[in-house]
């Protein structure tokens, strides 16, 4: 239940009738309108992660990135102890 | 797609668990919190990976499996009133209540229906001013800024045939009484990731200090599960109990403050009880008293009806850890998604439902990995 989705901001509608800051988020294809209010910092191009409509944050996309470098880190690890006489 | 496939990577996750098998001398073992993690976990086969010593227990959080019998009949009984449309996330509707769920309501003529967002049952009062819109609001932390600001707009636009039906639970005070118990078997946690991203990691500091518990903020996907459970065991190994995060993509340590300040001014905390495991001191959230007129209980007058649970189901020690859903007498024979004695065995983040439908038992030990998708 607590799923979030990510997905990236497409537009932001700045139409104020509604109160709520709005945009559109692409999810690997399906577009759908977000309420933006909870991340007031997200830009278009952004990603948020998505829940029951609500956008609740912005990506970190180098964050995104650090498990990865951590792997690649182990593995030249691996080698060099592979390597090792 | 983007910042879900890469955590799904077959050899990622391999690397990651060898760095799990490496790194562990000795047996532990570890609780995660939220039902999400627990589907992705049976799902993906994740624990065949792990080292025999590492145990995973399934924690109690599925809001849908939490929810009170009591919350279910009076959803019920306000559903069947003429005016009322009762709207509700799609889980709720199949929870057995004691005579009825909300899907036998809608067979037998109530106006129930399934929403994606609070919005929408918002936008169905709008629409239909001479009906009475009821929101079911079920869910933890994560869902709570939602709901908040369905009635905070209910309330700026003056909507009057709007109103909620509150059961919203909180998980820390959950994970303090599942430490607190003298049959406690869990060493570590990973702690709810969307739950977090919401209300930030501050708040288990002192629950890590003060139960010598590492807690590991962790994420949803394999990947993101394995490198939490290696956070986790490093701790454990090394002797150390803090509060790490894992999640760091989309966590931040004080959590979403916009989403914090609308959720204090429309709720309050509340004692609130458990589903199988009985009533939690300050566990969960009421609507304040200035918006208490948004609060469906007492305007459909159901705040009396009372329920006693079935006594052969064992959703509370599985939603403790205690057991696994295997271990229950009528598991996948008297219980099953389509005939559910308990709620664990209805919603799809049910430890009961995930090991019904993906076959897990004991004895089998074939990991479906390869096969993952993890899209749920």
């Amino acid at each position: 239940m607590c799923l979030a989705v990510p997905g990236k901001i497409v537009t932001i509608l700045e139409e104020e009738n509604l109160g709520l800051r709005r945009g559109k988020v692409d999810f690997g294809g399906i577009r759908k309108e977000v309420c933006l209010d909870y991340t007031p910092e997200a830009r278009v191009g952004d990603y948020v992660l998505v829940h029951v409509g609500f956008a609740l944050t912005v990506v970190d996309e180098h964050e995104a990135q650090r498990v990865f470098e951590a792997l690649r880190e182990l593995d030249q690890l691996e080698e060099l102890k592979e390597s090792a006489p | 797609m983007k910042f879900l496939d890469e955590y799904r990577d077959y050899k990622a996750v391999q690397q990651m668990a060898q760095a799990i098998r490496r790194s562990t001398t000795r047996p532990w073992t570890l609780m995660e919190v939220c039902g999400g993690q627990t589907y992705t976990i049976v799902k993906t086969g994740l624990q065949d990976l792990l080292p025999e010593g590492i145990t995973l227990v399934h924690g109690p959080g599925c809001p849908v499996c939490v929810t009170p019998l009591d919350m279910i009949d009076r959803a019920v009984a306000i559903a069947q009133r003429s005016e009322v449309i009762l709207c509700s996330f799609g889980d709720m509707l199949r929870v057995p209540g004691s005579t009825q769920s909300l899907f036998d309501a809608k067979a037998s003529g109530a106006d129930v229906r399934i929403v994606y967002s609070p919005l929408d049952a918002l936008h169905l009062a709008r629409s239909h001013p001479k009906r009475e819109v009821v929101f079911f609001a079920v869910g933890f932390e994560t869902t709570a800024p939602a709901n908040a600001m369905a009635v905070w707009e209910a309330e700026r636009e003056n909507i009057p045939n709007f109103s909620m039906l509150v059961s919203h639970v909180l998980v820390p005070p959950a994970m303090e009484a599942i430490l607190s118990s003298p049959d406690c078997r869990v060493q570590a946690f990973l702690a709810a990731g969307h739950v977090c991203m919401v209300m930030g990691f501050e708040e288990y500091v002192p629950i890590s200090q003060k139960y010598r518990v590492p807690i590991v903020v962790t994420g949803f996907e394999p990947l993101d599960l394995l490198e939490g459970i290696q956070m986790a065991v490093a701790q454990l190994e090394s002797g150390r109990a803090e509060v790490e995060n894992q999640y760091a993509r989309a966590v931040r340590r004080s959590g979403n403050h916009p989403a914090q300040e609308r959720i204090a001014e429309v709720f309050e905390v509340t004692r609130r009880a458990w589903r199988g495991i009985g009533e939690i001191p300050s566990s969960g959230l009421r609507l304040r008293e200035a918006y208490r007129h948004f609060d469906a209980e007492s305007r459909f007058a159901v705040e009396f009806v009372h329920a006693e649970e079935s006594s052969e189901c064992i959703a509370g020690l599985v939603l403790q850890g205690l057991r696994k859903p295997y271990e229950c007498p009528a598991f996948g024979t008297r219980c099953t998604p389509d005939t559910p004695l308990g709620a664990p065995m209805v919603s799809s983040e049910g430890a009961c439902a995930a090991y019904f439908h993906f076959g897990r038992r004991k004895e089998d030990g074939n990991s479906i990995l390869s096969t993952a998708t993890a899209g749920h």
